[in-house]
């Protein structure tokens, strides 16, 4: 009896708690759409910001996002999926292994402001990228570096080992293995990690604020050595030191929106891409 | 066929294999028997050097395979493997289709021809005895099939790379006694064109499928002979007490 109470007891909070969570995201994300929703329209989405930002579009800020996002992904995700190869399936587990997997988690634990910095002295300064896509996209690459690199050591280890004997033993190299076996089955997996990744980098302000992002540019970039605007960086502009921030309140509401919208198409997208993987590897 | 000199094996400072000595003939079925952890499991991966991927161990005496010493320095592992192939305990299909699971070991081994490997692949069925029951369904996974079936496609997958020996690690351990006996049906026949080494907990297979059986206990090499004989007439007393069910 008193086994069964405690248990009830317990059960309870948990499914207070997980009701909790859920309630919280969707009322955040009830508050944005109820507030955002009346300004969303294809103006809104496809014209520049006129008026000193406080009517007109948020186009060339969307336009920097998704730039933001294919450069620092084509950045880092090539480089933390090889990093996480091998480390994970060449190195063997010793000091240097260890000593790599602590640095990669202190490197996950910086600040993202001190990202922000770092870009700013060794790309836009150093490196005379200039304040750019090209600077922010490394910016932004460095800092999900951690997590690309985390997901993928992960996915790599839910690859049952018998895969990796079987393949061994019938004489394939172990690159072989790892791209004809290995690979495939965790690269479900590892677009999780892009996932992820996409929408930590597309909510990022402060690494973008030196290296990339501009307070006010009402046109599209024409290379990657262009400034933009950005989502999360217009949305904080509006919103702390627009000209007229009473004026521009519905329009950060539809940053916003946007910006979550962006998030959640890329998360349905990446479902959607590992279910069509899964089936594949299901049946080819 | 295969010839082992004084054999010792190492996992750190673990000792599992204490001076083993045994020849293997060519096109004979030799089983190893032993109760757990008698290191029969890995005398049957010192053939095929899969011992070689676990970190810490140490091997010295010497191995011949069809003359060949196996650890020589020049010897290409890949090669190695490719020509003695192994099936394991529990069936390891990949996630991938059927045909592709057959065809697996000629794509890495840089075989391209398409109509060769098409034709590989359905001899290797036919002689893993699977070929009727997947010919109709070849793009499917090779998770459909069941637990027996699976275990046939890695026999099928082995004989796809045209091994000379056929190294089997308990087998039928994870399977029903139907596709066992189907197991077993299959060596008998596979025994015709490969040398099969083959590891089994189960003393009644031992003496269903092998010519030659060696009684492995504590990393040594008990008793080695004839299976008819061993079975009737064992020479050592641990052998009589073992095949009799007094322990293990």
């Amino acid at each position: 009896m008193n086994k069964k109470i405690s248990q009830y007891i317990a059960f309870t909070i948990f499914r207070v708690l997980g009701v909790l969570v859920v309630g919280i995201l969707f009322w955040i994300l009830g508050f944005i759409i109820y507030n955002g929703i009346e300004v969303i329209s294809w103006d809104f989405i496809f014209t520049a910001p006129t008026d000193g930002m406080t009517a007109g579009g948020i186009f060339p800020a969307i336009v920097g996002t998704l730039a933001l996002i294919t450069g620092s992904m084509l950045f880092a995700f090539p480089l933390g999926v090889m990093s996480a190869i091998y480390t994970s399936e060449y190195l063997p587990n010793g000091w240097i292994s260890r000593f790599i997997r602590i640095m990669t988690n202190n490197l996950a634990s910086v600040p993202s402001i001190v990202f922000g910095l770092f870009g700013m002295t060794l790309f836009v300064n150093k490196l005379g990228f200039g304040s750019s896509i090209l600077a922010g996209s490394f910016t932004l690459g460095l800092l999900v570096l951690p997590m690309v690199i985390r997901t993928t050591e992960e996915a790599l280890k839910a690859v049952p080992n018998s895969y990796r004997s079987g393949s061994l033993a019938l004489g394939a190299s172990k690159f072989k293995t790892i791209s004809k076996v290995v690979l495939p089955c965790a690269f479900p997996n590892i677009i999780t990690g892009l996932i992820l990744s996409i929408g930590r980098v597309s909510g990022e302000t402060a690494p973008i604020l030196f290296t990339v992002a501009a307070y006010f540019l009402p046109k599209l970039p024409s290379s990657i050595y262009d400034q933009v605007m950005a989502l999360p960086y217009h949305l904080y502009v509006i919103a702390t030191s627009g000209t007229d921030i009473e004026a521009s309140r519905p329009i950060a509401y539809g940053t916003a929106l946007v910006l979550i919208s962006i998030v959640l198409i890329m998360n349905l997208l990446a479902a959607l891409l590992r279910r069509q993987f899964n089936k594949n590897i299901k049946s080819k | 066929m295969i010839e082992a000199k004084n054999i010792d094996f190492h996992y750190g400072d673990f000792h599992a294999l204490k001076n083993i000595n045994l020849k293997v003939k060519a096109n004979t079925v030799t089983a190893f028997i032993g109760p757990s952890g008698c290191g029969k499991s890995t005398f049957l991966r010192i053939f095929n050097r899969m011992n070689d991927l676990i970190d810490n161990t140490k091997l010295s005496g010497e191995c011949r395979i069809q003359g060949q010493d196996i650890y020589h320095k020049s010897v290409q592992i890949d090669a190695l493997r490719k020509n003695v192939g192994m099936v394991f305990q529990k069936p390891n299909p990949f996630p991938k289709s059927i045909f592709e699971n057959v065809a697996y070991g000629l794509r890495v081994n840089g075989m391209g021809d398409k109509k060769f490997i098409e034709q590989r692949v359905e001899e290797s069925l036919v002689a893993a005895a699977l070929w009727e029951e997947v010919k109709d369904k070849l793009k499917k996974s090779a998770y459909e099939l069941s637990g027996g079936q699976q275990q046939r496609l890695c026999i099928a997958r082995a004989l796809a790379v045209s091994p000379s020996v056929l190294l089997m690690d308990e087998p039928a351990s994870a399977l029903d006694p139907v596709s066992t006996s189907k197991i077993e049906e299959l060596i008998h026949e596979l025994k015709k064109n490969y040398t099969i080494v083959i590891v089994t907990h189960n003393m009644q297979q031992a003496k269903r499928v092998s010519d030659h059986t060696g009684f492995f206990m504590l990393g040594e090499l008990v008793e080695y002979s004839e299976t008819k004989k061993m079975f009737l007439n064992p020479e050592k007393e641990e052998t009589q007490n073992y095949i009799t069910g007094r322990f293990g």
